[in-house]
């Protein structure tokens, strides 16, 4: 068990990197509570699997440094690390039993017969594979694979973190919500830091405490779950999680107002900052219908099961509200509303309204 | 998967008409042959079992095949692990790759009597390189015309010249294969070198480590021109292996039932041996 | 990582020498390879290639070997390929025997069909002709193409061809269109191996040739024979026959590795 510190944190796959745009990683400065749950959540190719690797010791980073617990572990090999990694397809000894599958970490660090029993036993319980100890683990399926190369990391007692690099993958959807749910169960009885990366924002909303939020080799947002929801220091954040995502409407700003398509927007406080480009972003959540307000023109209407998702014209922008009732015709002319306490102003991107004083 | 479809017979037919010609009509002149005698014009007269016990008892069958088994016996115990260790060591991406891949190949795509030439020239005292290099330089008396030990030496380090890289490119396909996602687990894992060949490489190579060896089994079983093109089955007859007496006896002596009998036995003993080697092999898989 | 590129260094340069052996004779004259050893040759010559390529009787060898491999080649895969199809796609009677039957001759002696072979091609006059050679190498290089062929066709998803029988095609312009492209990587690789063991295949070539049909391989040893023991010719000749492999290997240099692999044993 340790508090992770990741300190200035640079990686570059090229040997002599040129500009930030070299740079797969360009500084990360986290610091992770030793045993939280957290999440590396972002789409394809936004290098969290590279600051995965770089974490576990797979890859040694560019710049920087990685601590356990103030120890610097930056150039130590992954087994001296004491971290376990699950991938993103189930990685198994075919030749072995699930049993022997287990004590293969524990076996390789010369721990004694009788404690790598306990352990196995102990381990198999847990992950309800106890029956299954004596089979050949390449005849499993998947979802028990993938149990089993969890089992191989929390079978050690003395692991710092355990890292998950899209462990669903491969999953059937309904076995999904299963093995999730496994996880939030281990991670309360073992209390190792876990980190769970991800390009699926209900995996991670559901499993982390905080959700390290990335883009382009940038850490962006780090927060819990409503955080990122209710208040996204980023448009990507914004337009990332959520469905559908926040709305990022081209926008004028003006103290703590934003003109947008020629009308006035209340805001949640003052803007800061000058130049750039400003946009105003807006959950659907919080867009309503009124008898006053903005014109739109409705263009559809989607019902997606418990509430509708309504998207219409301003101007020549296009943007969406949902709304549980209140469901207007596609074609018809309404007035939208939007919540104060929810309207920002981004300016290239980063949030540029400050937070009312309540 | 696969549907129920007796029409597919269709589609098997050019093959299968194409290898019984090739096949089927050649081994039934065999087996004729090998239960007649013949004296010239074309006259034969029933011998029955008569040539195979004369076969099996013989101590030049004995011998030759006694021979056999141990070429093929040391050609699996020097390739098969010295492939395993040359693909083991061979990088696994690079613009090298193929160019290894390539040289490597290489010896295999030259005509089988032409390897036995160049062997030939290359060991030939004073004049080859390898002959050269061994009396000359090493001071070993090395005369493989005239020494037994010297012609197997040759014939063996000439095999493993030859074939040493099909089971180097099997291999190295089944290792190519394996994801990285599993060196890095055993990494984590804290596995030894040793281990990550035991429980990772080994098991995935295992498919083709299995067709390597079958395929070495039966080609060497039943090599013919290259040992015959380097030694002429000499000195004596240390290095007459199965298929070089067999020759001699068809078409140098044209003994036709003795050979044809020899020919039945041969073929026996290679089908029966390859399907003891496969069954042994995948013998886990059936559990 | 230097110290574990060494082995196939070394293992390589095991490889090279003979072949460089071979080339460095074939450009030394009679007259330096008998008078002693040297590493290289000391009076560069082209003359053992010049013989070669002025006499009929040493070009037309490479001629009928060219011929009656290319012949094989085209015939092998032609005929493999239905039948992969039929293997990969279809359960019918007999289908695992057969099969099983096909690679059991795979494993036959060249040499116990020699004397059969020569008596059956002459029987039905095919004896030293191109035809003659390939038909026999078929018996070995059919299986095998099927083998390998078989593969590659079961990776291809079956739902292809119900796709295309759903847009309106026929089979065999499925077959030729969209189902060929598919494999040509498996196409190749057969017709490789096909090339490769025709290409050195002597005891039968040998066998059921005589004048019209002689194979490259059997003209080196007639002439080393006859014409007292010219080494250098020998060597030269010796070094053409590498030359086709060289180039075939080249274009599938990507495909080599693969194609054992994926065959079903």
């Amino acid at each position: 068990m340790a508090q992770i510190k990741l300190s200035n944190l640079r990686h570059s796959y090229m040997p002599n990197p040129q500009g930030p745009q070299d740079y797969a990683l360009k500084e990360i400065d986290v610091t992770w509570r030793d045993g939280g749950a957290y999440a590396l959540l972002g789409p394809s190719g936004c290098g969290k699997s590279t600051l995965l690797n770089i974490i576990s010791g797979l890859l040694t980073p560019s710049e920087g440094q990685i601590l356990f617990d103030d120890q610097d572990v930056t150039i130590l090999p992954p087994d001296q690390r004491n971290i376990a990694q699950v991938f993103q397809f189930p990685v198994i000894y075919d030749t072995m039993t699930v049993g022997e599958n287990l004590a293969f970490p524990l076996k390789n660090r010369g721990v004694d017969p009788a404690t790598i029993k306990r352990r196995v036993d102990e381990i198999a319980e847990m992950l309800d594979v106890t029956d299954m100890l004596d089979t050949r683990a390449s005849g499993l399926s998947p979802d028990n694979k993938q149990k089993i190369s969890m089992g191989r990391g929390l079978v050690r007692d003395d692991v710092n973190a355990v890292m998950f690099d899209e462990p669903l993958t491969v999953i059937d959807p309904h076995l999904k919500w299963k093995l999730r749910s496994k996880l939030k169960e281990l991670h309360q009885r073992v209390k190792a830091t876990m980190i769970y990366v991800t390009h699926d924002q209900t995996e991670a909303l559901t499993f982390a405490d905080e959700v390290v939020v990335m883009q382009e080799g940038e850490v962006v947002q780090i927060g819990t779950p409503v955080e990122l929801f209710e208040r996204p220091q980023h448009t990507f954040v914004g337009h990332f999680i959520g469905s559908p995502g926040m709305n990022v409407l081209p926008c004028e700003a003006k103290g703590d107002r934003a003109v947008f398509e020629g009308h006035e927007v209340m805001l949640e406080g003052p803007t800061h900052g000058d130049g750039g480009r400003t946009d105003l972003g807006i959950r659907p959540e919080y867009v309503g219908f009124g008898d006053t307000g903005i014109p739109a023109h409705v263009t559809k209407v989607s019902d997606i099961g418990r509430h509708y998702v309504v998207s219409a014209m301003v101007g020549n922008t296009a943007l969406k509200a949902v709304t549980e009732h209140q469901v207007p015709e596609p074609g018809s002319e309404v007035f939208l509303q939007f919540n104060p306490e929810q309207s920002r102003v981004y300016r290239d991107g980063w949030i540029a309204t400050e937070e009312r004083a309540q | 998967m696969r549907t129920e479809n007796q029409k597919a017979w269709f589609f098997v037919l050019p093959v299968l008409a194409l290898v019984a010609f090739n096949a089927l009509v050649p081994m039934m002149t065999v087996v004729n042959y090998s239960v007649q005698e013949t004296f010239g014009n074309n006259q034969f007269f029933w011998e029955g079992l008569g040539w195979f016990e004369q076969i099996l008892r013989s101590d030049r069958f004995q011998a030759a095949l006694g021979r056999q088994f141990l070429f093929t016996f040391l050609i699996l115990l020097i390739e098969v692990p010295l492939g395993i260790i040359v693909a083991l060591s061979m990088p696994r991406k690079g613009v090298w790759v193929p160019v290894c891949l390539v040289l490597m190949a290489l010896p295999m795509l030259i005509p089988w009597n032409v390897v036995g030439s160049m062997w030939n020239i290359f060991t030939l005292p004073k004049i080859g390189l390898m002959g050269y290099f061994l009396n000359d330089v090493l001071g070993i008396n090395y005369d493989m015309t005239q020494q037994p030990l010297s012609a197997w030496i040759t014939v063996i380090v000439m095999d493993v010249w030859h074939w040493t890289s099909l089971v180097v490119l099997l291999c190295y396909a089944g290792l190519v294969s394996i994801p990285d996602a599993y060196y890095q687990a055993a990494k984590i894992d804290g596995a030894s070198p040793w281990s990550v060949f035991r429980y990772i490489q080994l098991p995935k190579m295992k498919t083709v480590l299995t067709i390597a060896v079958l395929l070495r089994f039966m080609d060497s079983f039943n090599i013919y021109t290259e040992p015959f093109v380097l030694t002429g089955g000499g000195p004596g007859n240390s290095t007459t292996l199965l298929s070089i007496d067999l020759v001699k006896i068809a078409l140098g002596q044209f003994d036709l039932g003795p050979a044809a009998a020899m020919s039945l036995i041969y073929f026996a003993i290679t089908l029966l041996v390859s399907w003891v080697f496969y069954t042994l092999m995948t013998k886990d898989d059936a559990q | 990582m230097k110290k574990r590129s060494l082995i196939p260094i070394l293992y390589i340069a095991f490889l090279m020498l003979p072949i460089y052996w071979l080339v460095a004779m074939s450009f030394k004259t009679t007259n330096e390879i008998l008078s002693g050893f040297s590493l290289f040759p000391q009076t560069f010559t082209l003359e053992n290639y010049i013989t070669i390529f002025t006499d009929p009787t040493w070009y037309w060898g490479y001629i009928n070997s060219i011929i009656y491999v290319t012949i094989n080649t085209v015939l092998s895969v032609c005929v493999a390929l239905p039948a992969a199809y039929a293997f990969s796609r279809y359960r019918f009677l007999g289908d695992r025997q057969l099969f099983f039957w096909l690679l059991t001759n795979r494993m036959a002696p060249a040499a116990v069909f020699a004397l059969p072979f020569f008596q059956l091609y002459s029987s039905i006059h095919l004896f030293d002709t191109y035809l003659a050679v390939a038909l026999a190498h078929t018996l070995f290089n059919v299986p095998l193409a099927v083998w390998i062929l078989e593969g590659f066709m079961r990776g291809i998803p079956k739902e292809l061809d119900e796709t295309a029988y759903v847009d309106g095609y026929s089979f065999p312009r499925f077959f030729v269109t969209i189902f060929l492209p598919n494999i040509k990587a498996g196409v190749g690789v057969a017709a490789f191996f096909c090339f490769m063991f025709s290409w050195v295949e002597m005891l039968l070539a040998k066998t059921l040739t005589a004048v019209e049909a002689k194979p490259i391989a059997a003209v080196m040893t007639r002439t080393a024979s006859s014409a007292g023991y010219e080494l250098g010719l020998l060597a030269a000749a010796g070094t053409l026959t590498i030359i086709p492999g060289a180039i075939v290997i080249w274009f599938v240099r990507n495909y080599i590795a693969r194609g054992f692999a994926m065959g079903r044993v």
